[in-house]
């Protein structure tokens, strides 16, 4: 009689945690998948238009600005992104990622000195982007670029991850 | 008349409600005598998060949580709404004072020895509470959705990247993606609003439940060392000697000190006013000057002073070894002396922690290392020559950039050594030298200054001297 008694508590224990835990399983599936969405979502690549060949004198380096490559709806002017562009000669240009490969903040071109520069912590790179001085670990990241009628298009890209 | 109502209705809802029965014994429990003015910095700090509590509440009325619209809410919030500049202002000040009295509580509750059994999980619960208010701080940065918040959160994201392994997991999961954009916003707005705030409600519960069942610790005294197997007995003797209740007799301290730092809270909110909003968080803004709130500061500084051969480690290991550091201190240091003058070592190392953190905290201030991008052309009674050589040399020291990290007299950048009397350190040649081939932390001019310019240079630097010296 004493011994049914127990197994009957162990056997409602049992039943208790195991729902319990089999519940909390099932809600933690998609409790946790939403948690960790930016990791299986793929990182997309679009090309967009930055504007027509004509306006981008030859041996100029300037700031053009697009669209991420997948921006919601309510991202407003948070899903803009600039490149540094130059045209290096008749059809050949060259796109570098703003970001400082030290910490990402936005490199600023000083065309005079034809220097990168880092307002955060003073990373220099050199026109082609590599490292001059301070402390960036790598040569800022490029972006691809092509011609298709009459447009200079840049290929977006996830923020560098030095 | 209305107090005998109010008195019948308590005493009814009170006979069914039980909060006298729960609440009494708990506040009118027996504390050692002389705690004094030391212990009014935990509950300070409580109220300072009461006050964070409200205030948030408040602001969210109006807040946007939506990154493309947050920033136009804002503008309203500190702009037009009723109270609202007022508003951000407690928020801001009154995170300035949580961090502030977590601070002190923490550093007294060390050099005290409280954090020895039987209070060891105290101390740990504590410093959870630490890192959570400051990840609160770093979070509730973020929201105020401008330039700034935008390139702090990819900095926090790159930092997060150089971790072996997972970085790049979690640097993506702190964007909400590739990029800036729309999930970003939200999800700091979730673990400010809601994640953190809750593990912060819990802890603090069982903190508070921890300092209800082992006690306040009763002020240290020299060659009195806590001793697990007695000391039970001896605090119990002690309550049962000297004791007095919590409430009234000790508690009327915490509440001047908390109303106190409430009344300085809105004072500076009164008449400081919130941070301003910098420009709109749109990334392809290029021209950003970021940099943390106070209490962050001092991050900043470790960041642009790290060599960077050890940056990787550094980044990731560091903030992980302190918290560990912090997190063992009780397990290791259970017994023996409390008070400090029988710690050397505990009060060398408060000792060295204050020194650093002011140290760092005052770097990050000047921020020396950031190149100065607003300079201007060094002015004529500062080139006071009218040879053309040097006249030239003045204004390429501008327009190739040397000025962004290097002043002249006060004009440029802190980055570099301060070139005003440089021809008294170093030759004609060795400026060039220099200048042709760079250093660590300057970029070699070789390829990109021609001849004379690099001529007209160094005849203009090597005219940079002590006044009163005579050119060679």
């Amino acid at each position: 009689m004493k011994l049914e008694k127990i197994t009957r508590r162990r056997f409602l224990t049992g039943i208790s945690f195991g729902l319990a835990a089999a519940s909390a399983a099932l809600v933690s599936v998609p409790v946790i998948g939403s948690i960790l969405v930016p990791l299986f979502r793929r990182l997309p690549e679009v090309w967009r238009s930055v504007g027509h060949v004509d306006s981008f004198e030859v041996g100029k380096t300037v700031p053009v600005v697009f669209q991420n490559a997948d921006p919601l709806p309510w991202a407003g002017v948070s899903a803009k992104n600039a490149a540094w562009l130059r045209r290096v000669s008749e059809t050949e240009f060259v796109a570098f990622a703003i970001n400082c490969m030290h910490l990402g903040c936005p490199v600023t071109w000083l065309p005079d000195a034809e220097l990168f520069m880092c307002p955060c912590h003073g990373g220099v790179y050199t026109k082609d982007g590599e490292v001059a001085a301070g402390p960036p670990p790598k040569a800022l990241a490029r972006h691809q670029v092509r011609v298709r009628n009459g447009e200079v298009e840049v290929l977006t890209m996830p923020i560098p991850i030095a | 008349m209305f107090l005998r109502i109010f008195k019948t209705t308590w005493a009814w809802l009170d006979a069914r409600l039980g909060i006298s029965a729960l609440v009494v014994p708990m506040i009118t429990h027996r504390v050692p005598p002389d705690a004094r003015w030391w212990y009014v910095f935990g509950s300070a700090t409580l109220a300072a998060f009461l006050l964070q509590v409200v205030t948030g509440v408040m602001l969210s009325f109006s807040y946007v949580p939506s990154s493309g619209d947050a920033y136009a809410a804002l503008q309203y919030l500190s702009h037009d709404a009723p109270f609202g500049r007022l508003l951000r202002g407690l928020h801001y000040f009154g995170a300035s004072a949580m961090v502030l009295m977590v601070g002190i509580h923490a550093l007294q509750v060390f050099l005290f020895g409280a954090y020895k059994f039987p209070r060891e999980l105290n101390w740990i619960t504590g410093v959870l509470l630490l890192g959570l208010t400051l990840g609160m701080g770093f979070t509730g940065q973020i929201l105020r959705w401008d330039q700034t918040a935008v390139w702090s959160v990819v900095v926090g994201a790159e930092q997060a990247g150089r971790a072996p392994l997972a970085g790049e997991w979690i640097a993506r999961l702190i964007l909400g993606g590739g990029n800036i954009g729309g999930m970003t916003l939200s999800r700091f707005f979730v673990l400010h609003v809601f994640v953190l705030p809750a593990l912060i409600m819990g802890l603090v519960g069982a903190h508070l439940r921890l300092v209800l069942r082992n006690g306040i610790s009763e002020p240290p005294k020299p060659g009195a060392p806590v001793d697990p197997t007695t000391y039970r007995q001896d605090y119990a003797a002690l309550l049962e000697k000297t004791g007095r209740p919590f409430w009234p007799d000790a508690a009327w301290r915490d509440v001047v000190f908390a109303a106190g730092m409430i009344v300085v809270v809105v004072l500076c909110a009164f008449l400081l006013g919130p941070p301003e909003l910098g420009k709109p968080p749109d990334p392809s803004l290029i021209h950003a000057d970021p940099r943390p709130d106070w209490y962050l500061l001092w991050y900043f500084a470790v960041l642009a002073l790290l060599p960077p051969a050890t940056e990787n480690v550094f980044i990731v290991f560091a903030p992980l070894a302190a918290g560990v550091a912090l997190l063992v201190i009780p397990l290791l240091f259970p017994r023996g002396e409390r008070h400090f003058s029988r710690r050397p070592w505990a009060v060398a190392a408060v000792l060295t922690l204050l020194v650093m953190f002011g140290a760092l905290w005052r770097a990050g201030l000047d921020s020396d290392w950031s190149p100065d991008f607003t300079a201007q052309p060094i002015p004529q009674k500062v080139v006071a020559s009218t040879d053309p050589l040097v006249q030239h040399g003045a204004q390429l020291f501008f327009s190739k950039a040397c000025i962004h990290c290097h002043a002249i007299e006060g004009n440029g950048g802190r980055r570099g050594p301060n070139l005003t009397d440089v021809s008294d350190r170093l030759t004609q040649e060795q400026i060039t030298i220099r200048i042709l081939n760079g250093a660590t932390n300057m970029p070699a001019f070789g390829d990109i200054l021609k001849p004379d310019e690099m001529k007209a240079l160094s005849v203009f630097l090597e005219s940079r001297r002590e006044p009163g010296r005579k050119s060679n």
